[in-house]
Formats: C-alpha cells, sequence, structure tokens
C-alpha cells in the first residue's frame, strides 16, 4: 500500500493555530484579561501580561487573587478543550473552514475549582500550564500552575473538575 | 471601632483597580459578613454561545467577597491574602441578570481565618456557586 504524502507542515500549522484562535478568541472574558496562548505542538503555555487593573493589593503591589484564579481556570478549560479537539483538528474532521466561521463544538463547564495561593502575584507577566490527568465520557480532571519570572517557583496552583460537553448522536445536529 | 474598620474595608474595595475594573460594588460590610453586587457585563462572558458569564469572573468576585468579610470581623487586624479558595458551580448565571455574593467568616485564629460564600443572580433560592477559603490573618 502506498504510503500517504504528509501533508505540507504550513498547512496543518495554519489548521492548528486557526483551531486555537477560534478556541481563544471567541472568549470575551479571556480578551478582557489580556490572556493568550502559545503553541509548541500540542503543548499551550497561557501568558497574562501585567496590566495595571489586574491588581487587588494596591499597597504591596499585587495581583488580585480573583485574577490569578480567573487565569488557572481558563488555562485549564482551554486545555482541556484543546485536548478534545486536537484529535479531529489532526483528522481533518474540524475544517479550516469550519473553525473561521467559528462552529466549534461546546466547551467543558467548570464544576469544581480549587485555588492554592503559594506566593503573592508580583506586578509583572504571568504563565501557566494546565494537564489533564483524567478525561473521561462525563467527567474530566486537570491540574494547572501558574508562574512568573522562576517556573520553579509558581505562585499558585489549581485543581479542576469539568463536565464533558455531550456528543452528539451520529446524524445528529453538531 | 468595628464601624471604622467596616469603613477602612468599604475603602480599601474601592481602591482595588481589579474590582473596580470588574463593576464590582460592596452593598453591606460588617462583623465578619460582606455582601458585593457584580453587574452583568458583555466583556466577562465566557460562552459566547450562551453569553453566560465565565468562572473565572465569579471567582475574582468570591475572592474579593471573602477578603472583605475576613477584613470586617472585629478580631481581624486590617489585612488578609487569600490561602486557598474552593468554589463549586451549581449552575450557569442567567445572562444579562447581576451576581450578587454573600460571605461570613465563620472561625478566626490568630493566624487564619475561615471563610464561606454564596453566589446568587436574581433566583436568591437557587445559588448560582459556592465558595469555602482559608486567609491569611495579618498585622498582628
Amino acid at each position: 500500500m502506498a504510503r500517504r504524502t504528509p501533508e505540507p507542515m504550513q498547512d496543518v500549522k495554519m489548521r492548528r493555530d486557526a483551531a486555537l484562535r477560534a478556541l481563544v478568541g471567541g472568549v470575551p472574558y479571556i480578551q478582557f484579561l489580556g490572556i493568550s496562548f502559545d503553541r509548541r505542538g500540542d503543548e499551550l503555555t497561557a501568558l497574562l501580561p501585567f496590566d495595571q487593573k489586574l491588581i487587588g493589593n494596591p499597597f504591596l503591589p499585587a495581583i488580585h487573587g480573583g485574577v490569578t484564579a480567573a487565569f488557572l481556570e481558563v488555562t485549564a478549560i482551554i486545555e482541556l478543550s484543546w485536548s478534545l479537539l486536537w484529535e479531529d483538528i489532526e483528522s481533518g474532521e474540524i475544517s479550516l473552514e469550519d473553525l473561521q466561521a467559528g462552529t466549534l463544538p461546546r466547551l467543558p463547564k467548570t464544576i469544581d475549582f480549587t485555588v492554592d495561593y503559594m506566593r503573592s502575584g508580583l506586578p509583572r507577566d504571568a504563565y501557566a500550564r494546565a494537564r489533564v490527568t483524567r478525561s473521561g465520557r462525563r467527567y474530566a480532571s486537570v491540574q494547572v500552575e501558574a508562574w512568573q519570572d522562576n517556573h520553579d517557583r509558581p505562585f499558585a496552583h489549581g485543581a479542576a473538575h469539568f463536565l464533558m460537553p455531550r456528543k452528539p448522536e451520529p446524524g445528529e445536529a453538531k | 471601632m468595628t464601624e471604622r474598620k467596616a469603613q477602612i474595608a468599604a475603602q480599601f474595595i474601592q481602591a482595588i483597580p481589579h474590582a473596580g475594573a470588574l463593576g464590582m460594588e460592596l452593598t453591606q460590610i460588617g462583623d465578619g459578613h460582606a455582601e458585593i453586587c457584580m453587574p452583568y457585563n458583555p466583556q466577562l462572558v465566557g460562552d459566547p454561545k450562551t453569553g453566560v458569564i465565565h468562572g473565572g469572573a465569579v471567582s475574582a468576585l468570591m475572592d474579593t467577597c471573602c477578603g472583605a468579610a475576613v477584613m470586617s470581623h472585629p478580631d481581624a487586624p486590617a489585612g488578609t491574602a487569600t490561602i486557598d479558595l474552593r468554589i463549586d458551580y451549581m449552575r450557569p448565571a442567567t445572562p444579562g441578570q447581576s451576581i450578587r455574593t454573600e460571605a461570613h467568616c465563620y472561625h478566626i485564629t490568630r493566624s487564619v481565618a475561615f471563610v464561606r460564600a454564596t453566589a446568587f443572580d436574581e433566583d436568591a433560592e437557587n445559588p448560582v456557586a459556592t465558595a469555602t477559603g482559608a486567609f491569611t490573618v495579618e498585622g498582628r
């Protein structure tokens, strides 16, 4: 059997980036906080550039604990959605045209979320990465960690549970 | 003293840039209780298909309200910081409605304050989310 010619790198990258843009760009709250995502293969790193409106304690100053929680939660939900989408993006099940038109499958819903604050968030850029520790048919568990200048000294980590979006039955409209 | 502390806490909330960015309004404070309201804002939407507010914004509201409750406790000096916070989401908040949070600092030691909070939209019977947290007690 003849081997299929690999798809041009350009096309693969374009589809992956369009999927990420559709996933992230469509959420007003992510734009509000100014969070963006850096992609290397399937690995995502969330970036929260510092902004004055993110301050919670003006005397220290420190990033608001709620911003930290939100940053972790956004990172966790995007990572989980991304891992769910990945196969469909790779197989071409979701086309570039679909993505550009903004037709994305439904997002998982947060059931609960726990944040541990290890040190105060300094008034500078923050980064976060999440790991899906379990991804079942109905529920998923995700761990997430945020750091600033030094990756070995995270300032917060979180654990979240999500309710998975219902997969459409065969023949049912997406 | 308690009244003065409540005043300090109220001013402190107003001085928090992020609380302002989310449009938070402190509606009640004192004796370890706090109530904060956050009006609906399309910028805070988490799911564009439904217009439901992002869980992260609700977390920020819960965290602020819990902190305010700690600061208003008669046994607490002014400062506090979150040690941990757990939030359970019961249902999506109805789009277009304000989210109101009540927090109660139900126990405080020399170093730790324990807080519970509940968030509602206009349906006061069914909470949108609940939170439990531990906060530091500072400046003693």
